[in-house]
């Protein structure tokens, strides 16, 4: 392999792929597991222009040439990245991709152009990686469910007014629906179909 | 004396990818964990390896650990509760070998259990995996034996003929007759097979603090169970679930309520009922818990780490 260091397009992919990979997936699993809870992804990577560390290392560690990816316009700067690290096809439209890297804060997002898996196979539907800004000083938000020991409050920050409507939205189609990876920083919270959404106040 | 980690002694195996899949291997079977614990209680298809363990020896799960272990971990092997049978210390090799992992027999010291036929005894806490070998992942399979059809089923939450069978056990004997396998709802949504667990362990699967892994090798399926999970066992207003019970306590260390297993102990009709969680036993004798029959030669035979 060519040194990247004049590519800044490529940026860098993991150091030691096995046990890198192997951590971040851990984290994922038990950010998965418990929606809600923050879970901090610590390796070093080198990621496209606009796009979080953790957003690049939770696509590092799941995509690959089988998983086909969308990705929102303002992230479309990653998809070489993608290509050269994962071999991963990167789709115009968002309808058959399993994976996605979209935009938190876009007024534009919509859930409801992913697939959401069928009846009979509710597992082939997409996991969408969002980019938001941070997970405090956001609305609060109650969520509830799997994985979550009666409720929780969180409050990422640099979400679309209408992004948890559309969120409440994708989880009452359960079993159907997208899993989302909300992703910030070095640090990201999933946000699963199963997980139940509602206003801090009204949980109250 | 209570086990406690053993590292692995030597460096892990170098002629193997890490934890012996590769990576691609890897990746497909987490994208099906994470789609598992997504959907808690439903079935993911996904692309079983061969492994290089007998079939029958639970290589769904060793497949699932394999792609969630890392060098850091800690392993504990169980089979049948046993943490000293054949098939236990077998994979536990394995994965010292292939992923240079520390082994453990202590429940709370492993942050990887996995295990056939039972839950441990001690509470699991928050962060830990239990990760079940699961030789028919499918509950309705008895009932169906078409895949299409169970797959409908679970499509449609047609349970009605699960619980058709289930009052027919109780028309005919008075209670639900299974004692292994006894299907569970998850999350109010997917009926589940628990694997050949016994009835005793399934009210152990409701609300836990850990993360529970099922992988079927032969079958292709992963699913899950994430902690803090509603898992009910299927019954009836007139007939609630029941665990089942035992007139005595453990033989060895007293104790009221754990799985008994019966032992037979000399070729008169002697016989003892001893808990199969083995390294609970031993935890309970340690600590100064004495059952009817520790200390006699029978008790002897059996009490491994017994006086
Ligand atoms: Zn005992």
């Amino acid at each position: 392999m060519q040194s990247m260091s004049s590519q800044p397009q490529l940026g860098k992919g993991f150091d030691e792929p096995v046990l890198a990979s192997q951590r971040c997936f851990r984290q994922i699993l038990a950010a998965m597991s418990e929606p809600g809870s923050v879970h901090r992804l610590g390796e070093d990577v080198e990621s496209p222009t606009g796009v979080s560390a953790a957003a690049m290392l939770v696509l590092l560690t799941l995509v690959d040439h089988e998983t086909p990816v969308w990705l929102a316009p303002r992230f479309a700067s990653a998809a070489t990245y993608l290509r050269f690290h994962c071999g991963a096809p990167v789709l115009e439209a968002p309808s058959a991709a399993t994976f996605a890297l979209v935009d938190g804060a876009s007024v534009d997002l919509d859930l409801g152009a992913f697939n959401p898996g069928d009846d009979r196979y509710p597992d082939r539907s997409a996991t969408l990686v969002v980019g938001c800004a941070a997970f405090e000083g956001g609305r609060d938000v109650s969520l509830s469910g799997p994985g979550i020991r009666g409720d929780i409050t969180v409050s990422p920050a640099g979400l679309d007014a209408a992004f948890w409507q559309k969120v409440a939205a994708n989880n009452a189609r359960y079993p159907l629906g997208v899993d989302l990876i909300l992703a910030a920083g070095n640090e990201i919270m999933c946000i699963p179909r199963s997980t139940r959404i509602a206003r801090a106040a009204e949980a109250c | 004396m209570q086990k406690t980690v053993t590292p692995s002694g030597s460096p892990r195996d170098e002629a193997y990818n890490f934890a012996y899949l590769d990576e691609a291997t890897k990746r497909m079977v987490r994208r099906a964990l994470l789609k598992a614990v997504a959907v808690p209680g439903y079935q993911v298809p996904f692309g079983s390896r061969e492994m290089p363990l007998a079939r029958g020896w639970g290589t769904g799960g060793i497949q699932v650990t394999a792609a969630v272990i890392g060098p850091e971990d800690t392993l504990k092997v169980i089979d049948q509760g046993a943490d000293d049978t054949t098939n236990a210390v077998s994979i536990r090799r394995f994965f010292a070998r292939v992923a240079g992992v520390a082994t453990t027999e202590a429940t709370a010291e492993a942050s990887i259990i996995q295990t056939r036929h039972r839950i441990p005894e001690a509470p699991l806490e928050a962060g830990q995996i239990l990760v079940y070998q699961v030789p028919q992942p499918e509950p309705l399979r008895k009932l169906e034996s078409s895949e299409a059809e169970t797959r409908k089923m679970h499509a449609w939450g047609d349970y009605g003929p699960m619980y058709v069978r289930l009052y027919e056990d109780i028309a005919r004997f008075g209670h639900v007759a299974t004692t292994y396998s006894y299907p569970v709802l998850v999350n109010g949504r997917y009926v589940m097979s628990p694997s050949p667990i016994p009835k005793f362990d399934n009210p152990k699967m409701h609300m836990s603090a850990a993360l529970q892994l099922f992988g079927a090798g032969r079958e292709k399926r992963i699913y899950a169970i994430p902690p803090w999970t509603e898992v009910k066992s299927l019954d009836f207003e007139d007939h609630p679930f029941e665990v089942q019970k035992w007139d005595e306590p453990c033989a060895l260390c007293g104790a009221p309520d754990s799985y008994l297993d019966e032992v037979i102990t000399d070729d008169q009709g002697g016989r003892m009922f001893v808990c199969s969680d083995t390294h609970y036993c031993e935890g309970r004798r340690d600590a100064g818990h004495r059952g009817r029959l520790l200390g006699t030669d029978a008790g002897r035979a059996l009490a491994r780490d017994g006086e």
